[in-house]
């Protein structure tokens, strides 16, 4: 038998009550499932990275694993644990197993604190018995490991540039060696050459500390480049997943495919040739997906059946690969070049 | 005659901590039915030299320098002059639609305004318009929608709005700064398209402000590259992503991730984007520049015509960038 994986999340729902200012408070609230029975699984030490567009799902998925948004249905399984059945003690270690990477680095980081007392922070709340002498010698160690200058360690965030914040922010989500990390668009803010540089640091950090990460981002580029792994999210559920690069190179669903033919390649002369799907319409409403398929209202292979039952994930035989769609068919879309 | 010509363009802004030199020196043409992108970094100076040009700065800035249009030089027009060339030839898109939409009026109005305003149309002649104009960016209902208030929008469809209004006097030059930057990309590829039909359809030359070398890479006719307000290299969009000659163009392109790449690493250039109230005296790249050599921090390099046209500033001849 194999064992079982890393984290494992079993149909997770997550709903949100959703009341209309100004209505009576005995009107029932609309609900809208911001995460609509998706499950994955993470293998240790892999790169996950979930992609989608604004509105898919990805950052409430983040909180549902990280504990900070309630759950309304399915399961996460942190190393064979359901979560919800942890002990106390079992939670507070999950709580530090766990730790979460986010996109605007300066918003992220207390003003009024110092860098050494923002990385020290977690460690100090979770093991406050810890002698002084070794929070700062292993905050010094951290701030050099990450790129910082462990004379920086007085300083202020707001001293710091964006890329640095960055830096502290992910000292800080290691400082209790976690075990998973998630990261929910570090780099989206950043500029391209500070972009590439926290990329290279995130990726060393996973492989020598041998973390198991969560990589959410819009950028499919990013994410194909720094995962093992994608799942592509639309209106709350996975619609694709599998390898990386077959994933990106050979996708199957009709949307992944929209997706990846809309990402430009900085390439004039590939941009010019490449064959490519816009995406009609809009985005439906989260409050009132489209039934059956959610795609379906913008999909070019939509059939009157799509409208019916949702979609099944089906397992492509022989591959790492699952695709919610039964019109699925694989289509090379770009040669890669190493 | 260039459509546009900007010659020797210099933003300073006045703040508490001295000077802030946004734009230095920056001298670039554009010809009509021409797409120009100004590529760059946050702060690199490329939305200054568009709004230095359109006399758009904030009050503590001000500009020095020529930018002629049609011959005319905007720099030196008085205000009212200034607000028809806006108005009627020249017409901004910005990454925020709501920057130039009114979202107390229904979008009807605002847009028969400007026609009622600049072209002496009649209010429903004005509507009509208004209406053909949503129909033409693909707006689907146009004739309904018209009616709304740009928040009953989507964020593409409320751009989309911003393009149309844009169109109203059909300009000559249309300067779009990181228009589709907030966009989602299925968005952003709808939105690039519609903009590539207008520009045949009407040909209108274009100025596309952006970080994104990928949107260029598919839209622009010729490159323009800055870095510390000033322009690094510039070239056709072709030929400088084939062979960038730059160290800071270079640095810039490996520094991408690419979805038909497998890099196990990418390239990274060194520190972080300069301060521009303390600039370097030299190039403004060298403190990050791998190719370092002591001229490059005494003086800044000029900006140099090689013979196939691409201009470069960099000290260090083409054949020894490394
Ligand atoms: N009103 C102002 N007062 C002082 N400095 C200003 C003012 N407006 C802009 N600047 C500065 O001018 C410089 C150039 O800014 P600009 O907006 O042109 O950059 P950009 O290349 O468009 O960047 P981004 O990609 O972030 O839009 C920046 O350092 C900016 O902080
Ligand atoms: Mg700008």
């Amino acid at each position: 038998m194999m064992s079982a994986p890393f984290l494992s999340l079993q149909y997770l729902q997550v709903t949100f009550d959703i009341r209309r200012p100004g209505s009576w408070p005995w009107t029932p609230p609309r609900k809208l499932h911001a995460v609509n029975g998706v499950s994955l699984d993470l293998a240790a030490g892999e790169c996950l990275g979930i992609v989608g567009e604004s509105g898919s799902g990805k950052s409430t998925l983040a909180r549902a694993i990280i504990g900070t948004v309630p759950t309304s249905g399915g399961k996460i399984l942190f190393e064979g644990k359901d979560l919800a059945e942890m002990e106390p003690g079992e939670r507070r270690a999950h709580r530090r197993d766990v730790q979460m990477i986010f996109q605007d680095p300066l918003a992220a980081l207390n003003p009024r604190m110092t860098v050494g007392e923002i990385i020290a922070e977690p460690l100090v709340t979770h093991f406050p018995k810890t002698p002084r002498a070794e929070v700062k010698q292993r905050v010094a160690k951290l701030m050099e490991r990450v790129g910082l200058l462990p004379n920086l360690i007085n300083r202020y965030p707001h001293e710091f540039s964006g890329g640095q914040c960055q830096r502290i922010g992910i000292a800080r989500a290691l400082i209790l060696e976690p075990k998973l990390v998630i990261c929910d668009e570090p780099v989206s803010a950043l500029d391209v050459s500070v972009q590439a540089q926290v990329i290279n640091l995130l990726m060393e950090l996973q492989r020598d500390m041998g973390l198991s990460m969560i990589f959410i981002a819009h950028d499919l580029s990013v994410v194909k480049h720094i995962s093992d792994r994608i799942g592509v999210m639309y209106l709350g559920r996975i619609m694709e997943e599998g390898d990386a690069d077959r994933l990106t190179t050979r996708p199957e669903h009709p949307y992944t495919q929209a997706l990846i033919s809309s990402v430009p390649i900085p390439d004039p002369k590939l941009e010019k040739a490449r064959p490519r799907e816009v995406i009609v319409g809009e985005l439906p409403s989260p409050m009132n997906p489209p039934s059956g398929c959610v795609f379906r209202t913008r999909c070019r292979k939509a059939q009157a059946s799509c409208a019916g039952e949702r979609p099944k994930m089906i397992a492509i035989p022989g591959e790492d690969h699952k695709v919610a769609c039964p019109f699925h068919e694989a289509e090379a879309l770009l040669e890669v070049s190493a | 005659m260039s459509l546009l010509e900007i010659n020797d363009l210099k933003v300073t802004f006045r703040t508490n901590d001295g000077p802030v030199n946004a734009v230095n020196g920056v001298s670039f043409n554009i010809d009509k039915g021409e797409t120009l992108a100004i590529v760059g970094e946050s702060g690199s100076g490329k939305s200054q030299t568009a709004f230095a040009a359109m006399g758009l700065l904030d009050q503590n800035g001000s500009a020095t320098g020529s930018v002629k249009f049609d011959g005319k030089d905007l720099l030196k027009l008085s205000q009212r002059e200034l607000n028809k060339v806006r108005s009627d030839e020249i017409a901004m898109i910005f990454q925020d639609p709501m920057t130039s939409l009114n979202p107390y009026m229904r979008v009807s109005d605002q847009m028969a305004e400007v026609l009622v305003l600049h072209k002496g149309m009649s209010k429903s002649d004005a509507v009509k318009e208004a209406a053909k104009m949503l129909d033409a960016v693909r707006i689907p209902e146009a004739n309904q929608r018209v009616r709304q208030y740009p928040h009953e929008f989507s964020g593409g469809m409320r751009q989309r709005v911003m393009i149309a209004m844009s169109l109203l006097c059909r300009p000559r030059l249309l300067i779009a700064d990181e228009p589709t930057t907030a966009l989602d990309v299925t968005v952003q590829a709808q939105i690039m398209e519609l903009l590539g039909d207008i520009r045949y359809e009407f040909g209108t030359a274009v100025i596309l402000i952006t970080h994104d070398l990928g949107v260029v890479a598919g839209f622009c006719d010729r490159t323009l590259v800055m870095y510390g307000g000033q322009i690094m290299e510039e070239g056709m969009t072709e030929e400088l992503f084939e062979s960038p000659t730059h160290p800071y163009t270079r640095g810039l392109l490996s520094a991408v991730p690419r979805l038909d790449r497998d890099d196990e690493m990418l390239m990274t250039i060194a520190g972080e984007p300069p301060d521009m109230s303390h600039l370097p005296v030299g190039c403004p790249f060298s403190p990050r520049c791998a190719n370092l050599r002591p001229e490059c921090a005494g003086t800044r390099p000029q900006l140099t015509t090689l013979q196939d046209g691409r201009r470069r500033a960099c000290h260090v001849p083409v054949k020894e960038v490394a």
